[in-house]
């Protein structure tokens, strides 16, 4: 068995690190950009150009860390799970104006379903359209909120 | 008596039939989701935070807010003690030993403790909050921009101390989430910032979005990694009542448990977790059967059970006197009054008493309404934990994403929500915590309000904040938690602690 002369960098803090500096680096490129002013007047730059050399700083401090010590692994990633759940309400911003609150909750509701491995269709449609009798039911009716039950996008818009 | 009068005002407003109806839907609400494994009650809050927004009037949807804290709080005791799965570091305690009785039959006795430790507690801080916080909010007052920036910092600080894992990594986390609260426009010049072109973010990121992202989105999508069959103890929910010999045990904790939250729950980082890792400690240094615990000793949840509760309570102090938000619960309240038009801090007592002391008054009122409906309700929520998560995704996330998107009806909010759940869960998987972030968001754009206040006022000079005495101080606390934690030997012991949590 060979002991490697030096410990493979931590992945999940090299990773952790990276994004921190990139975020730091986002934000002082964008602060450049704006007014800094002095300490006395502080322009709209100013302080986010602070945050920002700190957050590059303790993104390499975290980068540096990686290589010295190693911690368990990152784990499984819920890929599955993170498409769908993430897909559900950006899919609701973008049709709850054109196809109206019922369709694009229901939508909405099917997609989350899939999210889980041991979805099958028939079980996501009766839930999707359980959670929209119930929803519509209650935000639209009860509680009226003014959102249009039926969008423009729809040929024809049904009589309730 | 000022006490008094200021409570009756307080339950004349929280005892009214819709707010007590708010109040009991609140917990109902909290309860339900709370119970969910997984879903601790800052998820809970977060997700149900946009229905309170639908009632208009600020002390009702306040009042219901309150109510889902309880609800959740209680829910999570419930999981942690049923199925061993605490959705909060802060019910990890009551697992220890609430587990292991809910394994020898005694599920009911460990609920029905948890339920009334909580509720004496609830009594008993909600007095002290109601006496301390006029005189606290006459100092308050007195705060200008360098004692608020400081005092902010102390905040900050205090949350990275608790968090778990890598200091640093904290650190980093609350850098983060102040720049995220200060993108839309600048509060002094209204120059839109880090917008990258977009109107829609002109008004900044949404609180409840982000909040809906980081904690919500990514907490479901972790729930989804391994897909394994939950084993819930359904079965053998006996007996509810604690025997007469429990109640003889039950007491000193509870009394004990009560002091220590009420005085640790002040505290700006999350004193609540603190104090239940301190009850639970402090029970078995003074049993004379410190053996039981860890074997179901019911010590080990009436204390930690109190002291979580009690200091949740009095964690509303910094909230209510100075605007502070003690932990992220208390920060997603600040989002929730500040949505409602309330500008959290020491004028709420003067100009709007009614909800001031209502929100006081609601407090006792949600720890008496719990132990109503969950203690004959127990059985349904042991039921509700056999819900397989497949259908409860869907459910959860279409009532998000009605919840976001009615705050502002502006679908660009749902993309946030998106974008920050990814974030969020990429961060977890890194081993970063959220809750700095969300704090860190919050107080962003007062941080720097307040900071350019004062060097506007004080030509500049960075030494006012060390030459006024308060400010001064509290930047010296400031420096020596950070230098605590940072202590090779302390960061031992804190990762020891931790690590038994987990």
């Amino acid at each position: 068995m060979t002991t490697p002369s030096r410990p493979a960098p931590d992945r999940a803090n090299l990773l952790c690190g990276l994004i921190f500096i990139a975020f730091g680096l986002f934000f002082g490129v964008q602060s450049l950009g704006l007014e800094i002013g002095t300490a006395f007047r502080m322009g709209p730059g100013y302080f986010p150009l602070v945050l920002s050399g700190i957050l590059i700083l303790l993104g390499a401090i975290i980068l540096f860390q990686s290589f010295r010590e190693e911690h368990e692994p990152v784990g499984p990633i819920a890929w599955r799970g993170l498409f769908f759940i993430l897909a559900a309400p950006v899919f609701f911003g973008l049709t709850v104006r054109g196809l109206g609150f019922v369709p694009a909750l229901f939508f909405t509701a099917t997609i989350a379903a899939f999210a889980s491995r041991r979805m099958t269709l028939p079980l996501a449609l009766v839930v999707a359209l359980a959670i929209t009798v119930f929803a519509t039911a209650v935000f639209s009716y009860a509680l009226g909120l003014p959102f249009a039950r039926f969008g423009p996008w729809l040929p024809f818009a049904p009589p309730f | 008596m000022d006490l008094f009068s200021n409570l009756a005002l307080g339950f004349s407003t929280a005892s009214t039939l819709a707010n007590l109806g708010f109040c009991l839907i609140g917990v109902l609400l909290g309860t339900l989701i709370g119970v969910l494994p997984g879903i601790g009650a800052t998820a809970t809050i977060a997700m149900l935070l946009p229905i309170t927004f639908g009632i208009g009037d600020p002390a009702s949807s306040l009042i219901m807010l309150a109510g889902i804290y309880y609800g959740a709080q209680y829910g999570g005791s419930t999981t942690a003690i049923l199925i061993n799965l605490p959705g909060e570091s802060s019910s990890a305690v009551t697992a220890l030993d609430g587990y292991q009785m809910a394994r020898q039959g005694r599920a009911g006795a460990a609920l029905a403790t948890a339920a009334i430790g909580s509720f004496f507690a609830g009594t008993v801080s909600t007095f002290l909050v109601a006496l301390f916080a006029p005189p606290l909010t006459a100092i308050a007052l007195q705060f200008s921009a360098p004692e608020y920036f400081s005092l902010m910092v102390v905040g900050l600080v205090s949350s990275i101390a608790l968090a778990h894992g890598s200091v640093v990594k904290a650190l980093a986390m609350v850098v983060l989430g102040l720049l995220f609260g200060l993108v839309g426009a600048d509060i002094i010049e209204g120059t839109p910032r880090f917008t990258l072109g977009i109107r829609e973010l002109s008004d900044g990121l949404n609180f409840v979005a982000v909040a809906v992202g980081v904690f919500g989105i990514a907490e479901i999508v972790r729930n989804l990694e391994n897909e394994q069959t939950r084993t819930a103890l359904t079965r053998q929910v006996s007996s509810l009542f604690p025997t007469r010999e429990d109640f003889r045990r039950m007491v000193g904790p509870v009394l004990r448990g009560t002091a220590l939250g009420s005085a640790l729950g002040v505290l700006p980082g999350n004193g609540a977790i603190l104090a239940s890792f301190a009850s639970y400690a402090v029970e078995k240094k003074v049993s004379d059967r410190p053996e039981e615990f860890g074997r179901g000793a019911i010590e080990g949840v009436a204390g930690p059970e109190s002291a979580n509760n009690a200091g949740a309570q009095t964690s509303f102090i910094p909230l209510l006197t100075l605007g502070i938000p003690a932990n992220p619960v208390m920060a997603l309240m600040i989002g929730a009054m500040i949505i409602q038009g309330v500008v959290p801090g020491p004028r709420v007592i003067v100009e709007q008493p009614a909800l001031f002391w209502g929100i006081i008054a609601s407090m006792w009122i949600g720890n008496l309404m719990l132990v109503i409906l969950n203690l004959p309700l127990i059985g349904l929520w042991v039921r509700l934990l056999t819900v397989p998560y497949t259908i409860l995704f869907p459910i959860i996330m279409a009532f998000s994403s009605i919840g976001v998107y009615s705050v502002a009806s502006n679908p660009y909010h749902l993309f946030v929500v998106a974008g920050f759940g990814l974030l969020g869960y990429v961060l977890v998987k890194l081993r970063c915590e959220p809750a700095p972030l969300l704090l860190g968001f919050v107080l962003g754009p007062l941080l720097e309000e307040n900071l350019r206040r004062a060097m506007i006022r004080f030509r500049g000079d960075p030494m006012v904040f060390l030459e006024r005495p308060i400010s001064a101080v509290l930047l010296i606390l400031a420096v020596l938690i950070l230098v605590v934690v940072l202590l090779p030997a302390v960061r031992k012991k804190r990762e020891e602690v931790f690590v038994e949590e987990t």
